[in-house]
């Protein structure tokens, strides 16, 4: 179709808009990892930094709460992750190959968890939690994640696992070979791509997550990444610019690797199931 | 096929049952011990005598006047930051679907914001929005838009649009991609037919590509709307709810009851509110996708 000059200058300019509004942020985000604090101080700031260097990045890592709660969200976020994956794959594939009873009941709790007021779900826990000795520990943390990230990674699975042919399940069956050697063999190697996409979706949410943390953890010493973030800003008067927004960045690199693998593959497959269901 | 069914039930049991405990006792079981713990009298700390009180966390709720501004608050907020982010989105999706230059970057931008860390983003904008230190403040005096530096986050008058303006840019990338996949779903040849009749783009656009989206745009909208309502780590970090309670949403308010104050039960209580909220948009969107499925 032709366009005419004059709408086509609009819809530059309209683009232009957006990506300023959408990149500026994360630009002025980087630029400020690299500046020097008297740059901080300086009445007149500038958009790249006079004179880039590192500092704030080994500033933020001695900063040793800052390393600890990494190494916390590290271990807690593959922990889940791990866990998710096998609890979450035979359910899906359960979900994707048998029209069972439990398709509609999982199916409606997917969609609840995923819309329901976390409060109401928070406080329940901490009180089963307790008990078992499981707040304020990263364990008590993984369980949760673990349980919370299953709605979506099972909607993601659910349509990889019926995206492997029937055909080759069937001929296994056919070579005498279990349900259970069917879908490790035949099954699992194929569904490779779909469960990477979901192990790193897992873990970017478990590695992001806040709320279930703020409440959960109260040591200093289990406090994940965000939390400690959090705290960096809630002390205002001494805190430093810099420093803060290169432990930023570095706690935004785990998500730009994600998106590194899996652009493509996200936009069209993951979020078309969100509005087909 | 039907022959099949009590075996495949079976298979399916089976495949289940590793996940069975930890849903039940870890999602379900809380779910609904959550809604019921509103009528109850729950407190923080050791245990004491929890008993049912039936509806009187919801008459306490209804004289507390934070609560009907945190509800205000939450109304402004959620249906400001899901309209003004579909707007933006469809706009941007539109876009993003003519064969205009910068596509991918746009696109991959437009995914970045939604995969950030919340704290992260709360935390850029606060370096973003800070009153001496900050560009935008920066940029305004620049244009002479202002004289005096402005606290975004800290003045009455602007700290809820700021935290809006956060919250469509957190928002919009995910409603764009949505719109987007939509939008290229749409049969092509629908435009041809109306382009030989002589339409407009503009009657293209009301006529084929708003009818033809109608379905994803009520379940974003709705499940925006939710999510919006629900959210709670970027305001929490961005404002905490202040100044003086002005960005104080219903979820701050329900961390707040429980957490500060140890009143579990009112917590709840104000969840269970919420929930009643949550289920008229969840009407929509179930209405909406039991249509598309017919």
């Amino acid at each position: 179709m032709r366009t005419r000059p004059a709408t086509r200058a609009a819809q530059y300019v309209a683009v232009v808009c957006y990506l300023i509004f959408l990149g500026f942020p994360l630009l002025w985000l980087i630029s400020s990892s690299l500046k020097s604090p008297q740059e901080f101080a300086s009445i007149d700031p500038s958009f790249l930094p006079k004179h880039p260097d590192f500092s704030n990045f080994t500033d933020a890592l001695e900063e040793q709460g800052l390393v600890r709660s990494m190494l916390n969200s590290l271990q807690i976020s593959v922990a889940s992750t791990v866990l998710v994956l096998i609890v979450s794959l035979p359910v899906a594939y359960a979900l994707a190959r048998f029209r069972s009873r439990l398709r509609p009941i999982t199916n409606g709790w997917i969609l609840v968890s995923q819309v329901f007021p976390v409060i109401l779900i928070v406080i329940p826990l901490f009180m089963i939690l307790r008990p078992l000795h499981l707040t304020n520990t990263i364990p008590g943390v993984v369980i949760v994640y673990t349980v919370w990230s299953m709605p979506f990674a099972l909607w993601m699975l659910q349509g990889y696992v019926a995206a492997v042919p029937r055909e080759l399940e069937e001929a296994a069956s056919v070579d005498g070979a279990s349900r259970v050697r069917t879908i490790v063999s035949i099954v699992m190697p194929l569904l490779r791509p779909g469960l990477i996409a979901t192990a790193m979706f897992t873990f970017i949410s478990a590695w992001n997550e806040f709320f279930f943390a703020l409440v959960l953890l109260q040591d200093p010493q289990l406090k994940t990444l965000p939390l400690v973030l959090a705290r960096f800003v809630g002390a205002e008067g001494q805190v430093q610019f810099g420093p803060l927004a290169a432990a930023s960045v570095l706690a935004t690199v785990p998500s730009l690797v994600f998106f590194a693998f899996l652009q493509r593959r996200l936009t069209s497959g993951l979020l078309s199931g969100a509005v087909k269901g | 096929m039907t022959t099949g069914r009590p075996k495949q039930n079976r298979e399916a049991i089976f495949l289940f049952l590793p996940a069975l405990l930890p849903i039940l006792l870890f999602s379900v079981y809380p779910l609904l011990r959550g809604l019921a713990l509103g009528f109850t009298n729950a407190r923080a700390g050791l245990h004491v005598d929890t008993h049912f009180i039936g509806f009187g966390n919801f008459s306490k709720l209804l004289h507390n006047d934070l609560f009907w501004s945190s509800f205000k608050i939450g109304l402004i907020w959620t249906l400001s930051v899901t309209i003004l982010q579909f707007v933006a989105a469809l706009g941007l999706a539109l876009l993003l679907n003519t064969n205009i230059r910068f596509r991918g970057v746009a696109r991959t931008l437009a995914l970045i914001p939604w995969a950030m860390p919340p704290v992260v983003v709360a935390i850029m904008w606060r370096l973003l929005l800070h009153p001496t230190n900050g560009p935008v403040n920066e940029i305004l005096q620049n244009l002479h838009l202002t004289d005096h530096p402005i606290n975004f986050l800290g003045d009455f008058s602007t700290a809820l649009p700021a935290v809006i303006v956060v919250g469509i840019w957190v928002g919009m990338p995910m409603t764009t991609v949505t719109l987007l996949a939509g939008l290229q779903g749409i049969d092509r040849t629908l435009y041809e037919a109306a382009a030989v009749d002589g339409a407009s783009a503009w009657r293209q656009f009301w006529n084929i590509t708003l009818p033809q989206l109608r379905t994803v745009i009520v379940a974003i909208t709705s499940l925006d709307m939710i999510w919006n309502f629900n959210s709670f780590g970027l305001v929490y970090v961005l404002t905490a709810g202040g100044p003086g309670g002005k960005t104080m949403l219903p979820m701050l308010f329900a961390y707040n009851e429980a957490f500060r104050y140890g009143n579990f039960g009112m917590a709840a209580a104000m969840g269970d509110v919420m929930v009643v909220i949550i289920i008229v948009f969840l009407a929509f969107y179930l209405r909406n996708r039991l249509r598309s499925e017919a």
